[in-house]
């Protein structure tokens, strides 16, 4: 048995899934204060469909700590920062505790100028006298050598609570970012310690004893315990646990899209062979552009509640919501109200839709079914217009060799699949629009919590191998080792296999490992060769626990 | 977040499949530690900057500028495709008005490639600038150009493709061809008969420092591209000025780079030499891509030691003065020396030249022909053989060609057989075709 939960602002899905399909599911409310008592009141509603003993996994997904971050809400954070040339560090500022010292490394992860640690001492020193308790520290190219990073937080180390370093973030090159993303792990870190708290202890309550993971952006799972070290990572995994729910009824050689249409947004992702696609480098919140593996989704201010007008004789929908449509009470006309008046959907009162929409027409200076047509028209236009901006956008991505760009895939839909409450009354006009089969997700209301479920604990590494000085480093690791001028990419491709699945513990079973990033160069002086330069990426696409192919999901639902 | 004051278009094509041969200055990771740096920096984060991925050229593109002998394809490889098309990528973008300004930071490099080309030059097989200048030219109409080539070798490619055009202003700032390949570009090298002062040679003495560069582009280069009014400005960013390029022997920085492009405020820019691939062009590219962004490049410093001292010798200042005083002097005059030149003959100009391709070493002879024409660039035959092989004659009508120029352009290839010739081509420019007898 394994229990899947995803835990949104207002309210809270959960499933228990079983080796025939879903047990039980049930939606309660959220109380946003007390993550505990939702967790409780959720787990009571399916716990009598089995023992709590026979469950093996919980996978729990949360927007709760996005909410915080958007929200603000999180602990001051103290950043020290050495860059070398480039850009003016002072520009990435994060907050008022955030200084500047003196080190530097180069692109090739050699020392330029050393530490200082009576400067770093002194900042220290500021922040803990600030009541700073988190700290990040983050280097240029920390990721070619992390020594900087590791001799800053070794100095600090017992002045704080906790210390955050810019190389564990990610192996991806982008100083920026490792600033943002470290930031916010450290900031985020107490709140998700409470959640932390609060997951475990309502568990123990009632005797779920099963291995505890949290859903990541990437749409793969951490454990409870990783993800302490890592607290960012789990931020933003709402959209996450919904794409991972379409997968079962995608068709692994096809390039698929998926839509959850919510009430405010719908949220647009892209599958490939059965896999989300990911962000090249990272999630953005808000303003912020993280180095957080996360799926690659657009989010547009379309969804079944958003606030319909019509403007100079023009429709607009969104991307505000005002609140429930008309027909179930709402202040505003909402493309959900259209879809009443037309006897499309039958959740709301036709009368008050209908009334909605005249007045619209009226405004438009049209027949009503004329104007609610029109709204479902519109509201189609803007979903199909964002997923043609997104894949084209995916097929201009950048590339770095003239294989990738002559040959390198490019991604072409062949259907979408539609989930979400008003999925299924938008369905048939997006086909209408679109030239692709548009299907529906079973079991829609749900598939997100099923998504978490079933998904999988995903990674990626990055190693780095520099023969000439002699070193290989990876990312998410302090250990860099010695190598010699005979290193080749084989061995590196097996040292950095075996830590992955080191990393990813014994549960991931042993996933296929895709390797995205495969480079090796010749370092050259005068006109002789006098070492390589190694450069591997591998990941775990995000997918579905092995017992969960498609095929068995597609069975279970029969 | 932080912005870019102008709206900035990226091409970064390193082509990490694609070298001349393994220890070739031109070789797979040129462009490695320049990517790494700027993915480093954010840059491509930046709001206002955005990344294009280059389109390949196509063979007409090629031959509206080259005469490929035999074919396009035994001469540019698709690396080379995609270089060009990278710039031409970036030239569209900036004439739709996506973007204001961009950076095609491509390889293989072009500025070596001339209008005849039987294979690679200066690790160079087609221009790269040529082509993307000739391909807005026709599209969009665009017609007066101006190219500020920068690279510290003589642009010695570009010059050739547009020595008679009087509608692009071709700069070239470079090493003193008595001390650096190609051993040309010298001042009295000012353009054909149809076109003079509008080829602008600037050698510079070695160990020339950013005082001097930028001194030059001040007080001689923005003056003459004041008075040309181009509606298009290109720089050939060459990076092998700097202190550290293994090949040549100036004395520039990465900021002064930096400051250059400010002062130069190119349209576009397209990379081009510069082999010091860890020491310089990390630096060099981030600097001027901010640059180009309009962000301040105050921190983009060489973390080592610079020999000079960034110091510039006082007789390199003098040197340097001169030269660019004579330069000036040059332009002034340039409408009454060609003039002169047409008072004398109103038949044709011919010039025989030997061209040596490095990267395939053999030798070219070229016997060349413009007619002199006060109304367009004059037609141009170019008789080519490779040592005592078969002649091969190439016919060149201009764009903005006038009547009897191209009447006697298409009598040329007309005749190409009973002159003697193998085969003969003909660039047709005023109808967009490329034929071939």
């Amino acid at each position: 048995m394994i229990i899947g939960l995803d835990v949104g602002g207002t309210h809270a899905d959960i499933v228990l899934l079983g080796p025939d399909g879903v047990r039980a599911r049930a939606k309660v409310d959220t109380d946003p204060d007390d993550l505990g008592v939702t967790l409780l009141e959720a787990l009571d509603r399916v716990l009598h469909a089995t023992e709590p003993s026979a469950v093996r996994r919980v996978v729990l997904s949360t927007t709760l700590t996005t909410n915080a971050v958007v929200g603000a809400g999180l602990a001051p954070v103290g950043m020290l920062v050495c860059a070398g040339p480039g850009v003016d560090p002072e520009l990435y500022r994060t907050g008022e505790h955030y200084a500047v010292v003196q080190g530097a490394i180069d692109h090739r992860g050699r020392e330029i100028t050393p530490l200082d640690p009576a400067q770093i001492d002194a900042c220290a020193e500021r922040f803990a006298a600030a009541g700073i308790r988190y700290v990040g520290v983050v280097g240029k190219f920390s990721t070619r050598n992390p020594s900087h990073e590791l001799g800053i937080a070794e100095c600090i180390a017992e002045r704080f609570e906790r210390v955050f370093t810019g190389h564990r973030v990610s192996g991806q090159l982008n100083f920026p970012r490792r600033i943002a993303t470290t930031h916010l792990a450290a900031s985020v870190y107490p709140l998700h310690r409470n959640f932390y708290e609060a997951i475990a202890e309502a568990l123990r309550t009632r005797g779920v004893s099963a291995p505890v993971h949290l859903l990541k952006a990437d749409g793969g799972t951490l454990s409870l315990a990783a993800s302490l070290d890592t607290p960012a990572e789990t931020v933003l995994s709402g959209p996450a646990a919904s794409v991972m729910g379409a997968i079962p009824v995608a068709p692994a050689d096809e390039d698929v899209v998926v839509l959850d249409i919510g009430g405010t947004t719908t949220e647009i992702a892209l599958l490939s062979g059965g896999s989300p696609l990911l962000e090249p480098l990272g999630i953005t919140i808000g303003n912020t552009r993280t180095l957080i593996r996360a799926l690659l989704s657009r989010s547009i201010g379309v969804g079944g509640d958003s606030e319909v007008r019509g403007v100079e004789g023009k429709i607009s929908i969104g991307p505000r919501r005002l609140g429930a449509p008309l027909a179930r009470g709402g202040p505003a006309l909402t493309p959900t109200d259209a879809l009443i008046a037309l006897g499309e959907s039958e959740r709301g009162d036709p009368a008050v839709a209908a009334a909605g929409v005249a007045e619209l027409a009226a405004a438009l200076g049209c027949e009503p079914e004329m104007a609610a047509r029109a709204v479902i028209d519109h509201a189609c236009r803007r979903i199909m217009a964002a997923i043609d901006a997104l894949v084209d956008k995916v097929n201009g991505a950048h590339v770095d060799t003239i294989h990738e760009l002559l040959d390198g895939h490019r991604i072409r839909p062949a259907r979408i699949l539609v989930l979400g409450g008003p999925a299924e009354s938008l369905a048939p006009h997006l086909a209408r629009r679109s030239q692709l089969p548009v299907d529906l997700v079973p079991d829609s209301g749900v598939a997100n919590a099923i998504g978490a479920a079933m998904a999988r604990p995903t990674d990626a590494l990055s190693l780095i191998a520099d023969t000439e000085q002699g070193w290989v480093s990876c990312s998410g690791s302090d250990r860099q080792w010695r190598c010699d001028r005979g290193y080749r990419r084989e061995q590196a491709l097996e040292q950095a296999r075996a830590l992955l699945f080191e990393r990813l513990g014994p549960e991931a079973g042993t996933p296929e490992l895709e390797v995205v990033e495969d480079l090796e160069f010749n370092i050259v002086r005068g006109f002789s060769t006098v070492g390589r330069n190694i450069r591997l990426t591998l990941q775990v696409k995000p997918g579905l626990l092995e017992p969960f192919t498609p095929q068995h999901i597609r069975s279970m639902a029969c | 977040m932080l912005s870019a004051r102008h709206q900035t278009g990226l091409v970064l094509f390193p082509a990490f499949d694609w070298a001349i041969e393994a220890t070739h200055p031109e070789r797979e990771e040129r462009l490695l530690y320049t990517r790494d740096q700027i993915c480093e920096e954010g840059l491509l984060d930046l709001e206002g900057v955005r990344e294009y991925r280059p389109e390949p050229v196509s063979e007409a593109d090629v031959q509206r500028v080259h005469f490929c002998l035999p074919g396009v394809d035994a001469v540019a490889g698709e690396s080379h495709r995609i270089a060009a098309g990278g710039a031409l990528t970036l030239a569209s973008a900036w004439h739709a008005g996506e973007i204001e300004r961009g950076f095609a930071l491509v390889r293989p490099p072009g500025h070596h490639a001339q209008r005849v080309m039987h294979g690679g030059r200066g690790f160079c097989a087609i221009n790269n600038e040529a082509i993307m200048i000739e391909a807005l030219r026709q599209r969009h109409g665009i017609r007066r150009v101006a190219i500020i080539d920068t690279d510290c070798h003589h642009g010695d490619g570009t010059q050739d493709i547009y020595w008679h055009d009087p509608d692009v202003l071709f700069i070239s700032i470079h090493q003193d061809g008595r001390t650096l390949y190609p051993g040309t570009g010298f001042m009295d090298e000012q353009g054909g008969p149809n076109a003079v002062g509008a080829t602008v040679n600037i050698p510079l003495p070695p160990r020339t420092s950013d005082a001097g560069y930028l001194e030059i582009a001040r007080d001689t280069v923005l003056p003459i591209l004041e008075d040309f009014e181009p509606e298009l400005v290109i720089n050939s960013a060459g990076q092998d000025n700097h202190f550290a390029d293994p090949l040549t022997d100036m004395d520039f920085s990465a900021r002064g780079y930096a400051e250059l492009t400010r002062l130069l405020a190119p349209d576009l820019a397209v990379l081009e030499g510069g082999y010091s691939i860890e020491s310089a062009l990390p630096y060099i590219n981030m600097g001027i891509l901010l640059a180009m962004t309009g962000l301040e490049s105050d921190h983009v410093v060489e973390p080592y030691r610079r020999p000079s001292g960034g110091v510039q010798p006082e007789e390199i200042t003098e040197t340097v003065r001169r030269i660019g005083a004579r330069t000036r002097a040059a332009w002034a005059k340039r409408a009454q020396r060609q003039a002169q030149l047409h008072a004398v003959s109103d038949e044709c100009a011919h010039r025989t030249r030997e061209i040596y391709y490095d990267t395939i070493d053999v030798f070219e002879q070229q016997h060349e022909a413009v007619r002199l024409c006060r109304h367009c660039g004059g037609a141009l035959r170019i008789a080519t053989r490779i040592g005592d092989g078969p002649q091969t004659l190439a016919v060149h009508v201009p764009l903005y060609a006038c009547d009897d120029c191209r009447r006697t352009a298409l009598r040329w290839f007309e005749q190409a057989p009973d002159e003697g010739f193998t085969a003969a081509f003909l660039q047709d420019r005023p109808a967009d075709r490329y034929l071939m007898r």
